[in-house]
């Protein structure tokens, strides 16, 4: 017998659905009134005050909030991210415990979640989607599980309609953009920069380029995330993109102390600065 | 059955594949081109047996235990791995990949160590071909192997520690992952085992199948055209275990790894995905990556590489556990017996040989003594006192 007789599952990519999710229908609502879309990501399970941080964000002015669910190997996380995660881990943080705060959570925004592909996996595809679905989660963002691999999950994902984010990087070569685009649901996450998650003291000219790129392409919403670390920048890449995901400058005041007040001014002050534009 | 090329989509069987971010995507498929056109090439393929034969040292010999044979009542065969220069089968990967990576024009290389052994040896290919090297080492390694890690700095290398998680292999590797999502234009991941995401755990056995070629042709000249009862091979990653597996997959010889206890991703683990590749993995009931234990740096790794998943899915290959104990024991014996001081990887081989000497008795195995003993002679001075 020989490998390559066996099932190639990983090259079977299944179109995404015509119709728009709960997560994309918002965000082009947004758009479509002229505003600039704001995505805060939350490290779930963080600390007791961590479902208040994500109501505080949300009444801040975010358009959508990415749940964090930490993974014990996030290779494309950076250090404030990857603290963020050993502590809730260490608190005995679970996808399950996680979704069941989800649950109740009332935000008044659409929720996605931000994991590893494995725990996705481990759970098994169904499961983890309703699981997703039934705890009022929207979205999904795998940002280890490229293109060529979603197949399996998006099936999944699809029937539960759970809208799966995918990842448009610099590094994609023009042939490939118009492909992930076509299967990304909610939006588009354009990677500001090569490199892991983590703030940066200036916007790095990758992101406007590879922002630029992804809209040329696509009339989904297109965030920019990775790398934007305050509103001056968001304001800035915000001129192409229509709008930002904000991670590590949010979770580094976290982890420095700052609770519910301190989380949502912050995103306040970068929720004013889009609209002033 | 001969080892095969994995499918399109890099897998063996169900397991492989390339589950890395969409920033690397490019990055593997330049490789996988690279390698494929490479291995295609016969300059590629004289130039890169010139250095394994003037620079590594290659053959290595196979040698036949005589005293050990009669002690366990197993006839023991060592393939040599341990005389290669930097003292392991690492060298005959990292020839490959520098001068994959000098062909794709990549002047600098990271790397991911464990016991150290594969970070000594690529600083030493870059050393040997000029490039900038950065190797990442859990910082519990950098303790336990001081002695590479002052080899690596004499090379030219960096060494920076991985300080998240156990600090161990699994650690370092996410570390390299994480440079090399960063760096990704001007640097090659040398990645140092079996595993990791398509092309690499084809594109490294391709490289180290040297290993089990001149064993099955030493095996011929010393068993009459025949081959050994079993062969058998230390498995944290499985480089060493593949590339003498290789050599007689196609054989009725049983092959078999010999895994940590502490380490079991075969023997204790379930279908996973990290490191961009599905393998078996040890994993907690909600699919986070479980920490390895082992005496042995380079085996304190939790998953294994996909084809090893796949031959023991299959039943061409059994795997099978032994204890710190019983490599304490197996390091000692090769040492009096034979005159030869094994790595602790490979002592896990031997302490499953001497364990289940029983069952072998009368048989030939043929063992892959992947690594020396010197890196390791200073974690025994204190076990032992």
């Amino acid at each position: 017998m020989t490998p390559s007789g066996a099932l190639d599952e990983g090259l079977a990519i299944p179109p995404a659905p015509g119709h728009h999710g709960e997560l994309e229908t918002a965000l082009r609502a947004g758009r479509d009134r002229g505003r600039k879309l704001l995505v805060p990501y939350v490290t779930g399970g963080l600390g007791d005050e961590w479902v208040d941080i994500v109501r505080a964000v949300a009444d801040a002015g975010a358009d959508a909030i990415e749940i964090g669910v930490p993974f014990s190997d996030p290779v494309m996380d950076g250090p404030v991210i990857q603290a963020a995660s050993e502590q809730a881990l260490a608190g005995g943080a679970t996808p399950v415990t996680i979704l069941d705060r989800l649950r109740g959570i009332d935000a008044g925004v659409p929720l996605v979640v931000m994991t590893y592909y494995n725990v996705a996996f481990h759970a098994g595809h169904q499961r983890f989607a309703s699981s997703l679905a039934a705890a009022g989660v929207s979205g999904a963002i795998l940002p280890d599980l490229p293109l060529d691999e979603v197949g399996p999950w998006a099936v999944a994902a699809d029937a539960a309609d759970v809208e799966t984010v995918m990842l448009a990087a610099p590094t994609a070569p023009d042939d490939r953009l118009p492909r992930i685009v076509a299967r990304a649901r909610g939006f588009v996450y354009a990677v500001g920069l090569l490199g892991v998650t983590g703030e940066r003291d200036s916007l790095a000219s990758s992101s406007l380029t590879i922002a630029a790129r992804v809209k040329a392409v696509t009339d989904k919403p297109v965030l920019v995330g990775v790398g934007v670390s305050n509103a001056a920048q968001a304001v800035e890449i915000s001129q192409v993109a229509d709008g930002v995901v904000i991670g590590s400058a949010l979770m580094r005041r976290v982890l420095e102390g700052e609770g519910p007040l301190g989380a949502g001014a912050f995103i306040a002050e970068i929720r004013a600065a889009l609209d002033a534009g | 059955m001969a080892l095969s090329e994995p499918s399109a989509s890099g897998r063996f069987g169900e397991f492989g594949g390339r589950f890395v971010p969409e920033t690397l995507v490019p990055a593997c498929e330049d490789l996988e081109r690279a390698f494929r056109s490479a291995w295609g090439d016969p300059t590629f393929r004289d130039e890169l047996d010139g250095f394994l034969a003037d620079y590594a040292g290659r053959p290595s010999p196979l040698t036949e235990c005589h005293r050990l044979s009669e002690d366990l009542g197993v006839r023991v065969l060592l393939k040599r791995e341990d005389l290669n220069h930097t003292g392991s089968h690492k060298i005959n990967n990292v020839l490959g990949q520098a001068l994959l990576a000098r062909r794709m024009g990549k002047k600098r290389l990271v790397a991911e160590t464990g016991a150290g052994q594969h970070g000594v040896a690529t600083a030493t290919v870059a050393a040997l071909f000029g490039m900038e090297c950065m190797v990442y080492m859990g910082e519990v390694d950098m303790e336990r192997q001081a002695l590479n890690v002052f080899r690596m700095h004499l090379l030219g290398a960096e060494v920076v520690p991985a300080l998240s998680g156990s600090r161990t292999l699994k650690d370092a590797v996410n570390e390299a992952m994480r440079d090399w999502v960063a760096t990704v234009e001007s640097t090659h991941y040398c990645l140092g085992s079996v595993m990791g995401p398509h092309p690499y755990p084809w594109m490294v056995r391709e490289f180290h199948t040297v290993i089990g070629t001149e064993a099955r042709a030493q095996c011929a000249a010393l068993l009459d055209g025949g081959v050994p009862d079993v062969v058998a091979a230390c498995v944290g990653g499985g480089s060493n275990a593949i590339g003498i597996f290789a050599g007689f997959a196609d054989t009725d010889a049983e092959l078999v790894g010999v895994e940590p206890a502490g380490g079991a991703a075969v023997g204790r683990g379930v279908p996973g995905v990290v490191h961009g590749m599905r393998s078996y993995l040890m994993q907690d009931e909600f699919g986070q990556v479980q920490e390895a234990h082992s005496i042995s740096a380079g085996l304190d790794y939790p998953g294994v590489g996909p084809e090893h998943s796949f031959l023991s899915s299959v039943g061409r290959a059994r795997y099978e556990q032994v204890t710190d104990a019983e490599v304490i024991d197996a390091f000692q014996l090769l040492s009096r017996t034979e005159g030869i001081i094994p790595a602790l990887e490979p002592a896990h081989a031997l302490a499953w040989i001497s364990r289940d000497r029983a069952e072998l008795a009368g048989k030939t195995v043929l063992l892959n003594l992947s690594g020396r003993g010197d890196k390791d002679v200073g974690q025994m001075m204190e076990i032992l006192g």
